[in-house]
């Protein structure tokens, strides 16, 4: 129906029949629903948060003096290992991908992802990879091989165990998720926004995610091939990365950091995305510069394929490379100022509103600029050479990564949740939460500097008495416990809002962007019309504003509804003119299936079971046949269409 | 245009260019490309370091390889034929150059595997052993992949699924089709030709 009177209450109910998805196992198992599978990623990850803190506070327990041994050498390598792994391939990057594929198509006036059934796809084998890398635990054989695996000490003589084959398969099994959801935002992105929203209107955590997801897709594969030789050289005795047979341990070295540089961005350009979207509305004031922003936010992208080598100056190149790859590496912070300047330039210039939120990005931007400058210094590469190896380097990864990612992610949450759930967390807790974190994460990571400094290596399960790095570890210990203690406030928020939190409304923040124009939750079909959007932020267009710009408002209550079936509108990639009219996929098992059927495959090249194997891969046959094989609904219409024609 | 328009006007659903799958199947092949280029970059990476000649066992033969690429580079041709049959609603013509496609890609498969048979050397033997067998395997799985995708929509076009309005699995397949010969190109470059070259 092409209605453009403001819908009627029998519109919402027919839209919410044609989107909803059954309550039920049934439905549990087969929603494509962007919002249950977002709501899913943040849970999922921030378990897996949970779990590599736990890592965390044992290996703090053990370091907080000298020569404890609470656990045995062996145990902390794989705590380290997996704790890395975790954080970065579990938690920093899937948390991420749970807002946006949460946002994505509220942000952009949209009623799902442009590829439902991957979007399902791509939670189902996040989980299962989770779960395949963790069972490792349940056999005493996780990963210990650090997170990035250096050759040749992963090869099997040096490590015989199930350790590294755990890690090689787990992280070709995630990579699938990663790249399908990746591409699934790329599509988004280009094909899905709504009418009038070019691209120069889009929130700057689209950018992020966005030139995250290219990163994904040009460099990942470099990570899946080295995991997959690692895997044919440690189970069928061939020679990729062993010397005596002609071989190069730098072979992995250079593959795992073509992707894990550019994997930094994948974690912290998205954050950094959603602090340029969160300061506007709490300065009260659009983004300062935002073309700048997405400009830099494109160019680190785009730099940041080009200085993998400064993970490995200590390795032995020529000086040619060192001076090229140490220039770039410091070339790539000028795009961080850039976004840095703005988000101060936004505060300055407007009224803001001190909510735990705002904090939470405050905090952001101080802990962004300390650990930027101790990462510039690493890329002067006499001083790399000087602190590679030590707790330098872990104390500047934390900050980088607890910084940049987890402080966004948790004032983002405090932003966004009311959204999600309906209901407001408190604001009196969150700020204990906000200066119990900021207090402990300054108070554990400062120090490790100053460890680093003094000489101490990371990596190591204990240490002897009076080389004077005792007081420093204590005092990581501590802040390492004290930060936690922050991240279960905010667990407590969280289940607290759930059943006391004042109810929401639509937009408690007064937001300028379209998801605060839905109700809070959103409907299944997100909006009941389809918006038209002529500005940066909507919400915010005041008449008056409108008129002296001469310009044609934002269409919010009033477009097409397009209840015939799952529809959205396409548009074109630039302008967002409108295209067509697409269809969208219904529920489905195949998702579920599918990622089941390879797990059980991934099982069975782990054991090796070669039975697993070939199970697994005819379920995955089958699975793919299923799920492609057209539906009779759209059989009918391609009839419908010939015999019209 | 107007948004009373979007709703009466524009085409229900996207076709070709507008096809959200036929966009998602661009960026796969993109993800796979990028696969291939890490594969020959570890082979260009361990050739320009290895000490005596490379590859250890010389050059390889072309007596199989050059007309398997051949082989490769008509069943392209066969599948663009077959394409544009359907694009005009020609069903015969689909479903022949379907056919015809499939063929060739397997017996590109059956002389690539008459080819490993005449090797001198295993993928464990060594470095230059592991990768040829890794790069030529990786690319045979895939010409397999597509295989299969051929066999599922000629299973559809035998059925009548297509029409010349409604043919995107048709051009996705094609598409993938055309991405594995490409590559097969580049991997035969690298592998077969450039040894020859140095
Ligand atoms: C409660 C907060 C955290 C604490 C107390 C903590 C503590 C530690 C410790 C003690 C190490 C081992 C250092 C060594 O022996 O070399 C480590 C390593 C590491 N952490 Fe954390 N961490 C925390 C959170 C995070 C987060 C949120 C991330 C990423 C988003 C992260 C990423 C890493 C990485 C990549 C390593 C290197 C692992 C390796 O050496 O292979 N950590 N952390
Ligand atoms: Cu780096």
């Amino acid at each position: 129906m092409a209605t453009l009177a403001p819908p009627a209450p029998a519109v919402d109910d027919r839209l919410t029949r044609i989107w909803e998805t059954p309550r039920g196992i049934g439905g549990m198992l087969s929603t494509v629903d962007h919002k249950t599978i977002g709501k899913r990623y943040l849970v999922t990850s921030f378990v897996f948060l949970v779990l590599g803190g736990v890592e965390a506070a044992v290996m703090r327990a053990q370091l907080i003096h000298s020569n404890l041994r609470l656990v045995s050498p062996e145990v902390y390598n794989q705590l380290y290992s997996m704790h890395g792994v975790t954080m970065m391939f579990l938690y920093a990057s899937p948390v991420l991908s749970g807002f946006s594929n949460y946002l994505w198509p509220l942000l952009i006036g949209s009623r799902d992802m442009a590829v439902p059934r991957l979007n399902a796809l791509s939670y189902w084998i996040f989980l299962a990879s989770g779960i395949f890398l963790y069972s490792s635990f349940l056999v005493g054989q996780a990963p210990n091989d650090g997170w990035f695996a250096y050759a040749p000490f992963s090869l099997r003589p040096y490590d015989p165990g199930l350790n590294m084959d755990y890690y090689a398969l787990g992280l070709v099994f995630l990579a699938v998720s990663t790249t399908v959801g990746a591409i699934n935002f790329i599509v988004t992105f280009f094909k899905l926004r709504a009418p009038g929203m070019s691209v120069n209107r889009v929130p700057i955590i689209m950018w992020g995610t966005l030139t995250a997801s290219v990163a994904i897709i040009f460099s990942l594969s470099s990570l899946t091939v080295a995991c997959i030789y690692l895997f044919f050289e440690r189970r069928f005795g061939m020679h990729f990365y062993d010397p005596a047979a002609g071989g190069q341990p730098l072979l992995w070295q250079h593959l795992f950091w073509i992707l894990a540089h550019p994997w930094v961005y994948v974690v912290v350009l998205p954050a950094m995305g959603i602090v340029s979207d969160v300061i506007p509305t709490f300065a009260r004031r659009p983004l300062v510069g935002y073309t700048f922003v997405a400009l830099a936010t494109v160019a680190t992208g785009i730099l940041g394929f080009g200085v993998w080598v400064h993970h490995m100056f200590a390795t032995g190149l020529s000086e040619m490379s060192l001076s090229f790859f140490g220039a770039a590496s410091m070339v790539i912070a000028i795009p961080s100022a850039v976004a840095v300047f703005a988000w101060i330039a936004t505060i300055w210039t407007g009224r803001p509103v001190f909510t735990t939120a705002f904090l939470f990005m405050a905090g952001f931007i101080i802990l962004f600029v300390i650990g930027g400058v101790s990462g510039v210094v690493t890329a002067a590469v006499p001083f790399d050479w000087q602190v590679t190896d030590t707790y330098f380097v872990v104390g500047h990864i934390h900050y980088v990564l607890i910084g940049i990612n987890v402080f966004p992610v948790v004032g983002g949450l405090y932003y966004w949740l009311p959204k999600m759930t309906g209901r407001m967390l408190s604001e009196r807790l969150g700020k204990w939460n906000f200066w119990v974190m900021f207090v402990g994460f300054n108070l554990g990571f400062f120090p490790m500097h100053i460890s680093g400094l003094l000489g101490m290596p990371r990596r190591i399960y204990t240490y002897p008495s009076g080389l004077g790095w005792d007081t420093a570890n204590l005092i990581t210990s501590i802040g390492a416990y004290l930060f936690a203690v922050g991240v279960l406030l905010f667990v407590i928020n969280f289940f607290w809002s759930l059943r006391r939190g004042r109810v929401a409304g639509p937009d408690p923040w007064r937001g300028p962007s379209l998801e605060w124009s839905t109700s809070s939750p959103p409907p299944p079909y997100n909006f009941a019309v389809i918006p038209t959007v002529r500005s940066a932020y909507p919400m915010w267009e005041r008449p008056e504003q409108r008129e002296e710009a001469g310009k044609e408002p934002s269409q919010l209550d009033r477009g097409p509804v397009l209840d015939q079936g799952r529809e959205t509108v396409g548009t074109s990639s630039l302008d967002g003119e409108p295209l067509a009219v697409l269809q969208m996929p219904s529920d489905s098992y195949w998702p579920f299936l599918l990622a089941f059927s390879l797990l059980v495959l991934f099982f069975g090249l782990l054991a090796p079971v070669w039975a697993l194997v070939v199970i697994g891969g005819v379920g995955l046959l089958v699975c793919v046949i299923g799920w492609l094989w057209p539906t009779r609904e759209e059989r009918e219409l391609a009839m419908r269409e010939e015999a019209a024609a | 245009m107007t948004t009373a328009a979007i709703a009466t006007e524009l085409p229900r659903d996207g076709r070709g260019r507008h096809a959200l799958g036929w966009w998602g199947m661009v960026f796969l092949v993109v993800n796979e490309a990028t696969f291939f280029a890490y594969l020959l970059f570890s082979y260009f990476y361990v050739a320009s370091a290895a000490r005596g000649t490379w590859p250890p066992s010389g050059s390889p033969e072309l007596k199989i390889a050059l007309p398997n690429t051949i082989i490769l580079l008509i069943s392209s041709g066969t599948m663009v034929w077959a394409e544009r049959g359907i694009t005009r609603g020609d069903q015969e013509r689909l479903r022949i150059g379907l056919l015809i496609t499939f063929l060739l890609g397997a017996l590109f498969i059956v002389l690539q595997g008459i080819e490993y048979g005449n090797k001198m050397f295993t993928p464990q033997s060594d470095v230059y052993g592991s990768l040829f067998f890794t790069i030529t395997g990786f690319h045979g799985a895939h010409v397999v992949a597509g295989l299969l995708m051929n066999l599922f929509v000629q299973v559809r076009a035998w059925a009548g699924h297509f029409t010349a309005r409604r043919h995107l699995a048709v051009s996705n397949v094609a598409l993938y089709w055309h991405f594995v010969d490409v590559v097969w190109l580049f991997v035969f470059a690298s592998l077969y030709i450039a040894p020859r070259l140095a």
